[in-house]
């Protein structure tokens, strides 16, 4: 496993990521459909685990597959109360557009 | 430790209580729960120690810290009842939802390894997410989760970065060993990227300039429960976790990171309470001098010595204020479709006791003397003219004699304007909890030695 690391470069790792993790940016900034900006920051949480597992294999040590773990529960667990929150503005505006949501402005 | 597993105790067993139809007894017996939780980790502050492989290190940072969130609990749980009054069916999911928050934010300050750290702020920013969405017919209150749901979640993505770079560079997670590696061998330069992805991740959540955009729009629409949770708890869970992770992350400061954290100080300060100063809705103004207070708090990692007992000091002026405020308001603005400063016109006459520790909270966080507010903002400026930043301690107080504007807006429509409506009766509880927390205002003030040397 680690033959194919040094193979690679762990370098072309942490670009992979951080293209994969500005597309998430991007995603979350540019497009207005809430559905898709939720995929977008699931692409953002996906990116830094690979890292992760890149750079556990990397250092040889198992504590950074165990935080991908912690980090997919955790990204679940989000991604369920942020559908929730979405149930309800689609009960209540009929319509999932972020850009209809402009009820609080000062 | 032991108070992390008997806060969490505490949250299944208000849950449970729904089960054994036991709904009255939630309120109370979580706050006698509390309590006996604050006491035993008083106790504990005497005895330090690392458990589970150092995830969780119990120092006096962390005991002093979770003591003051569990008091600013306290006093959210005992809103809850009377701000619960229509939905009585779903008050222990409120008030677990709560303790499980409490839950988060003493994982957040006694971290001994980043992941114990990520869960923590994944605890508390998740039961955000649900009680500012709570309101689940109202559509600001939706909008309002949504966006604190979409802006939260983005700052999580950046701090797991930031994390992942940190341990790319370090090989561990864990705080003593990241101290070490840096300390005696030659590490990729990347682990400072990682810092100032934690930073902007913290950042984030503690409302500062310019990752502020969020807060004023989700403190409008959220109850005004959440709204208080938000403004008094969250903010400072946050602040605290932030220096913890610079002092133990960053030993010997660069002059670029301080520059940095000036940078943000100020713009925080001066924004947060010039946009204060326009605004006519009391949450949003509320959001703006938030902002302003985020930015004097920040401004605490520039210190050296005494720093944490001086971020001590004003988190609890701040948010006992806001407790104060708050009870006040949600009074004041129930049944009431938005929140206008109008609200308040006359409301010293009918309510003279309410109105005036609205006064005072008010006071307290423009900085007037004998109220703990003053006493946070001058001891900080004190120290901070050591560092020699002297132009931040300048704009410190412009800013806080801006901030004397829009606060008076409220005093003087509660004296000298006339109410067209009148108001129910005051509840009982909303008024023990003002009281209390003004009482506790005024104490801090009178002993400030009391908190200041805590921390040693």
């Amino acid at each position: 496993m680690n033959n194919i690391l040094v193979q690679i470069g762990i370098e072309n790792y942490i670009f992979l990521c951080v293209v994969l993790f500005c597309i998430g940016i991007f995603g979350v900034l540019y497009r207005r459909n809430a559905i898709i900006m939720f995929m977008s920051i699931e692409i953002m949480l996906n990116a830094v685990n690979l890292l992760f597992v890149a750079f556990s294999t990397f250092h040889q040590d198992a504590q950074g597959q165990v935080f991908v773990f912690f980090s997919m529960a955790v990204a679940a667990a989000e991604v369920a109360v942020g559908l929730a929150i979405l149930v309800s503005i689609f009960r209540n505006s009929s319509s999932i557009d972020i850009d209809n949501l402009k009820n609080l402005k000062g | 430790m032991n108070t992390l597993i008997a806060i969490s105790g505490l949250g299944i067993l208000s849950l449970l209580a729904e089960i054994f139809n036991a709904r009255k007894a939630i309120v109370p017996v979580t706050i006698i729960g509390l309590l006996a939780i604050l006491g035993f980790n008083i106790s504990t502050y005497n005895h330090l120690g690392a458990y589970y492989n150092n995830m969780m290190i119990t120092d006096k940072f962390s005991v002093a810290f979770s003591s003051l969130f569990i008091v600013i609990t306290i006093f959210l749980v005992a809103l809850s009842h009377e701000f619960y009054k229509d939905q009585k069916t779903k008050i222990s999911d409120y008030v677990g939802i709560k303790v499980f928050l409490l839950a988060g934010t003493v994982a957040m300050v006694s971290f001994g390894n980043l992941s114990m750290f990520f869960l923590g702020i994944e605890v508390l920013s998740i039961s955000l997410y649900i009680l500012a969405a709570s309101n689940r017919l109202n559509l600001k209150s939706n909008e309002a989760g949504m966006k604190y749901f979409l802006m939260g979640s983005f700052a999580s993505g950046i701090i797991l970065f930031g994390i992942c770079l940190i341990y790319g560079a370090t090989g561990s997670f864990d705080l003593n060993t990241i101290l070490l590696v840096i300390s005696t061998q030659a590490y990729p330069q990347w682990y400072f990227i990682g810092i100032i992805f934690l930073l902007i991740g913290m950042l984030f959540k503690i409302a500062t300039v310019p990752f502020h955009f969020w807060a004023p729009d989700v403190y409008e629409g959220s109850p005004a429960l959440t709204t208080a949770t938000m403004s008094s708890l969250a903010k400072i869970v946050a602040m605290a976790t932030l220096y913890k992770l610079v002092m133990a992350l960053l030993p010997v400061q660069m002059y670029s990171f301080q520059l940095i954290i000036v940078c943000v100080a100020i713009a925080s300060m001066v924004l947060g309470n010039i946009m204060a100063l326009r605004q006519n809705n009391v949450k949003r103004m509320f959001a703006f001098s938030g902002i302003s207070h985020a930015g004097f708090m920040v401004s605490t990692l520039l210190l050296m010595s005494n720093a944490a007992n001086t971020l001590l000091y004003y988190a609890s002026a701040y948010a006992v204020a806001g407790v104060a405020f708050f009870a006040v308001v949600m009074y004041v603005t129930k049944d009431k479709e938005n929140e206008t400063i109008d609200s308040f016109n006359g409301f010293g006459k009918s309510h003279p006791l309410l109105a005036g520790i609205l006064t005072a909270s008010l006071l307290s966080m423009a900085g007037i003397p004998i109220l703990s507010g003053f006493f946070a903002k001058f001891f900080l400026l004190n120290q901070l003219v050591h560092t020699g930043w002297l132009v931040l301690v300048i704009v410190a107080i412009i800013s806080s004699i801006i901030s004397v504007g829009y606060y008076f807006k409220i005093i003087l429509a509660m004296y000298t304007k006339d109410s067209e409506h009148t108001l129910p009766k005051v509840p009982v509880m909303y008024q023990i909890v003002a009281v209390v927390a003004l009482i506790l205002n005024i104490a801090l003030g009178l002993f400030p030695n009391v908190v200041l040397n805590l921390l040693g």
